[in-house]
């Protein structure tokens, strides 16, 4: 949480525990406060959103940090959600605990993380891009047909009615008083998705400044120098495969208790790309720039409801369909990003630096360097 | 919270134009949600018509629950056919505290929105969506006005097997696609045809040479396609280049006029299905086909289901006297009345009962009905 | 027999597609070492402008001998101003930068390209006019049709031209040049920008004639056409050896062939325990397992520090 703050905070350390406070009141008061002034609506957009920003930091890891993109990481997100599924709906007849299947499911998307790169990672580049785009395509494509003729997944028709999360015996999907204050399902799996959100975002800090972080950042910038200094980049870039998967998985067990209902139609490519825009948008590899994509992506349907009646009071029609303008939005946002501001939003100190340096002599050195690392 | 100001604006306003003793009514809030923009934007538009014709129809009456007046207003979302806006708008409805909800169009929708509802104890009355999902779910606030994919699939098989025993299918491995070839293949079974052969395309697919070669060695009397018109309509045209001239069937997905359109010359006898009668043959077809097209203009395909629904939600709080959900669930499950689309009336599941399918033909370029299977008629 | 005989025609049908569309990925590849991911829908756009054009002739009242024609020059000639346009915005600024760029903003750009088209010409599906009389040959048990036929001539004729461009004309060369090494080029005396448009013009010409073909043979055209196909046909570039021009057709043609024959015999092969529906995995299976186990593909030389 502290590592949000500005560096400038961080020094004084009764500042930082002051705003470390108003921050923690906000969080939790954040739901009654959207809800009052927007509507309960908006607590489920919330819910979204804290489970897109777990999903942008797991892809964080394998495209901001140690520079692999990965175009199938939807394909980790549907083993973790359909793991859950499986194992507590109809579908079987099993209704095997939250707490136990979600750590599990993670586990299983990590472990297809590790099968996954293994064989790929020696690969750079674009072609990684590409092989990890098709491992997506085949694992929706199974999931789509493995109906018969042992009835898996349940095919096309998706499994409906899985297990709401539990706590203590309470379904959270069902209100709930709790000391006088009305906690609805949304408010409930706020707080839940919150939690691990944060524990996502403490992992996620601790990885970057711990000796892998440090490894990735090496292998993203000089694959060759890296190798080079003694990493072992082989194991350390299979690591960041099996650690952005293993989020991945945690979010697809999430939203498959929280929707309730998963059919291969949610786990499709563009999915991936909307989660990598995420990530692109907010500043690779920055963990709060990341956070910030995540959230202003999910809320930006909602932000386009408006473009219709607004439509309609300027030029008296509506001449494009909002919905049609999302995906339009997200492409230019890609082009934009990558050519005028590639460090994203909300950069990072270092590679803002980095990308956009004041001293020439400095930019003539950093393109030749970068410019090597393709050779 | 601006949908609310608007609302308080509109229901200001009309307060101000109405008579006094309207504005003494009681109002009751039902939900309509269909997809308002995206590809079936008019489809949705045609659901939200249907309705609000409904609604200010029976407004007009000057209804009253328990002796009190009530005027009756239908909240309008917008669910973008997606699944996941669909439980956000489904959820905005019940904080809105809406008393029954007309929509929504896709069973994708219909499914995930549908618990939302079921928990808070909402009727939900969809008028178009057909997946045999939607009403197994146990959840007694759903109901639909719409023959399911199993009473559509029911029908194109009995009349697959009239043309012929050996028939071949081809599904879309899509939700709709899937669901409704599986159950013609339990209607070819149960009407003594045999399946020949079952090959899979996906709703992006436009070649399909290479299974349709291979059902052709099939020598099958009769392909069934459950898919959308986009993939129907080059399929047909590959088997007539294939030389296989075998008849082509499919499901409302393919019964459009895109799909003359697409095929051209070789959509010539194709048969497809659709739920409900042929508006012109619908009891209250003519009158509702006028009435609409005074206000709206042309009906699309689902007004009339629209308004039936409304109709059936609010003749079930009239009768119960009461437009509390709990009061009134056992009376809508009890409906009988003659709607629009013909007689009204739910099996335990919340399924329409005996849902009419009505077979047509293209012949010179034009869909004809040919034959009714299913509904009241029927027996 | 003839069924065997029906499965390869439909396979080399499908793979000569594929591998007219695989020609532009490679060439921009073979000199930019860059994924135009834009590509597919560079050929979407081809097809979507020569059916509309086509349709507004005919409907004028243009014969068909003269509309065709200008169809297809009106896709071209769109078709090129896109792709030079896509490589002067979005790639050029790029080239320098390091790989991941690019590759972003080609997938960026073929988002934009499929959403304006979507908004330009509407979510339904174009219908190619029935100006071509369909001809349906038997051939030992198996059927042919004219348009099929003419795919198969087209692809060939094309083929044979790129490859006279490359081989045998200087712009070929100065492009040789320039694939081997862009700054070395540029020294000798190669406007390797100049090049590099020339390459991205060539693409784009083939895609608007692919595009064409395309529409014309399947009888529709759609907005969403493109992304499909595109990544279809770079598995073949990647099969074919990806830089490589020959490598692209005899990459299309096999992937072609490998379809048709998986997804007609898949069923009867694994006693019906997998079946047709797994017909879109042979592309990606192919595209992971060549580009894992020999990413120079079937012609391509080693290029060991691409892999």
């Amino acid at each position: 949480m502290i590592g949000l703050l500005p560096d400038r905070l961080y020094r004084d350390r009764r500042i930082a525990w002051a705003a470390f406070g108003v921050l923690a009141v906000l969080l939790i008061a954040l739901p009654f406060l959207v809800e009052a002034g927007l509507g309960r609506t908006w607590v489920r957009i919330l819910d979204f959103a804290m489970l897109y920003v777990m999903l942008a930091l797991g892809l964080n890891i394998v495209v901001g940090f140690a520079g692999l993109l990965d175009l199938g990481y939807v394909a980790f997100y549907a083993v973790g959600a359909y793991f859950y599924a499986i194992l507590a709906s109809p579908q079987f007849g099993l209704h095997l605990p939250f707490w136990v299947l979600l750590p599990m499911g993670a586990g299983i998307a990590c472990l297809f993380g590790v099968l996954l790169g293994a064989p790929t990672l020696r690969l750079r580049g674009d072609y990684l891009a590409i092989v990890t785009l098709g491992f997506g395509e085949i694992i929706r494509i199974f999931l789509n047909n493995l109906n018969a003729p042992v009835n898996v997944t349940n095919g096309p028709q998706g499994i409906n009615m899985i297990d709401p999360v539990r706590l203590g015996g309470h379904a959270l999907t069902r209100p709930i008083e709790l000391f006088g204050v009305q906690i609805s399902g949304p408010h409930a799996h706020y707080y839940l998705f919150l939690g691990l959100t944060l524990l996502v975002i403490f992992a996620a800090i601790r990885l970057q400044h711990s000796r892998i972080g440090r490894a990735w950042a090496a292998i993203r910038e000089d694959e060759v120098a890296a190798e080079a200094m003694g990493i072992h980049t082989r194991n350390v870039k299979l690591l960041a495969f099996a650690m952005g998967a293993t989020f991945g998985g945690l979010g697809g067990g999430l939203f498959a208790a929280f929707q309730g209902f998963v059919s291969p139609e949610s786990f499709t490519l563009m999915e991936s790309i909307m989660i990598l825009c995420m990530v692109v948008l907010g500043g690779m590899g920055h963990i709060p720039g990341v956070i910030l994509g995540a959230v202003l992506l999910t809320m930006l349907p909602e932000a386009l409801r408006y473009v219709g009646p607004l439509q309609q009071e300027l030029i008296g029609r509506v001449a494009v369909d909002p919905a049609d303008l999302r995906m339009l939005l997200f492409g230019v946002a890609l082009v934009l990003v990558m050519l005028f501001r590639p460090q994203g939003l909300w950069p990072s100190p270092v590679r803002a630096r980095e990308l956009h340096p004041d001293n020439p002599d400095q930019v003539r050195q950093e393109q030749e360097s970068l410019y090597d690392a393709e050779r | 919270m601006t949908s609310k100001l608007l609302i308080t604006l509109v229901l200001g306003a009309a307060s101000w134009s109405m008579p006094a003793w309207l504005t003494a009514a009681e109002t009751i809030e039902i939900g309509c949600v269909a997809p308002l923009t995206g590809p079936q934007a008019h489809l949705g538009k045609d659901i939200e018509n249907g309705a609000r014709l409904a609604v200010d129809t029976i407004n007009a009456s000057t209804p009253t629950i328990g002796g009190q007046p009530v005027q009756f207003v239908l909240l309008v979302e917008d669910d973008q056919a997606d699944p996941k806006t669909a439980t956000v708008v489904a959820q905005k409805l019940v904080d809105e505290g809406v008393k029954g909800v007309v929509g929504h169009l896709n069973s994708g929708a219909s499914i995930p929105a549908s618990r939302i509802y079921a928990e808070n104890g909402v009727p939900q009355v969809s008028p178009a969506s057909t997946a045999v999902a939607y009403t197994n779910q146990g959840f007694d606030t759903t109901y639909r006005l719409m023959a399911n994919d199993s009473q559509q699939g029911k029908a194109l098989g009995q009349y697959a097997t009239r043309l012929g025993k050996r028939v071949a299918v081809v599904d879309d491995r899509t939700a709709y696609g899937q669901g409704l070839i599986d159950e013609v293949v339990k209607s070819v079974e149960a009407s003594g045809g045999k399946v020949v052969g079952r090959e899979y395309t996906t709703d992006k697919s436009t070649d399909f040479t290479a299974i349709l070669t291979s059902l052709k060695a099939k020598r099958p009397d009769v392909v069934v396609f459950g898919g959308m018109d986009p993939q129907a309509a080059p399929m047909v045209r590959q088997m007539r280049t294939l030389g296989m001239k075998t008849p082509f069937m499919g499901g409302d997905g393919m019964q459009s006029a895109e799909f003359i359109k697409l095929a051209g010359p070789a959509a010539e006898g194709a048969v497809g299905s659709s739920p409900g009668l042929p508006l012109e043959q619908m009891p209250g077809g003519a009158d509702f086909t006028k009435r609409f097209g005074e206000r709206f203009g042309k009906v699309q395909i689902y007004a009339p289901f629209s308004h039936d629904a409304a109709v059936v939600l609010i003749q079930a709080m009239l009768r119960a006297g009461s437009a509390e959900p709990k009061q009134y669930l056992p009376e809508l499950a009890k409906t009988q009345l003659d709607g629009v689309i013909g007689p009204i009336a739910f099996d335990a599941k919340g399924d329409l009962r005996d849902g009419p399918v009505t077979l047509y033909q293209v012949k010179s370029g034009q869909w004809q009905p040919v034959e009714t299977i299913g509904g009241p008629a029927a027996k | 027999m003839d069924v065997l005989l029906q499965q390869l025609i439909n396979g080399l049908i499908l793979g000569s597609l594929y591998a007219l569309v695989a020609l532009g990925y490679t060439m921009v590849y073979g000199i930019l070492e860059l994924i135009n991911f834009a590509h597919g829908e560079i050929v979407m756009v081809g097809a979507m402008v020569s059916v509309s054009v086509l349709v507004a002739l005919t409907a004028a009242g243009v014969p068909v001998a003269l509309a065709l024609p200008l169809a297809l020059a009106a896709a071209v000639v769109v078709c090129v101003v896109t792709g030079v346009l896509v490589e002067r915005v979005a790639y050029r600024p790029l080239r320098n930068a390091p790989r991941l760029a690019p590759l972003i903003t080609a997938i960026g750009v073929s988002i934009v390209l499929q959403n304006l088209a979507m908004i330009f010409w509407g979510r339904q599906y174009l219908s190619f006019p029935p100006v071509i009389e369909v001809q349906v040959y038997a051939v030992l048990g198996a059927t042919v049709s004219n348009i099929q036929i003419l795919i198969l001539v087209v692809a060939a004729l094309t083929m044979g031209g790129l490859l006279l461009l490359v081989n045998r004309t200087r712009l070929g060369r100065a492009m040789r040049a320039t694939a081997q090494n862009r700054e070395v080029a540029g020294l000798m005396g190669v406007d390797v920008n100049r090049v590099i448009a020339a390459t991205f013009i060539v693409g784009s010409a083939l895609a608007a004639v692919a595009g064409l073909l395309i529409a014309s043979y399947y009888g529709i055209a759609h907005y969403n056409m493109g992304f499909i196909l595109g990544l279809k046909a770079f598995s073949a570039a990647v099969l074919g050896g990806i830089g490589n021009i020959p490598g692209a057709l005899l990459g299309g043609l096999l992937l072609g062939v490998i379809e048709s024959l998986g997804a007609g015999y898949i069923g009867d092969l694994t006693g019906g325990f997998l079946g047709s529906h797994y017909q879109d995995i042979f592309a990606f299976l192919i595209l992971i397992l060549v580009l894992t186990f020999r990413p120079s593909g079937l012609l391509g030389e080693r290029v060991a520090d691409r892999a």
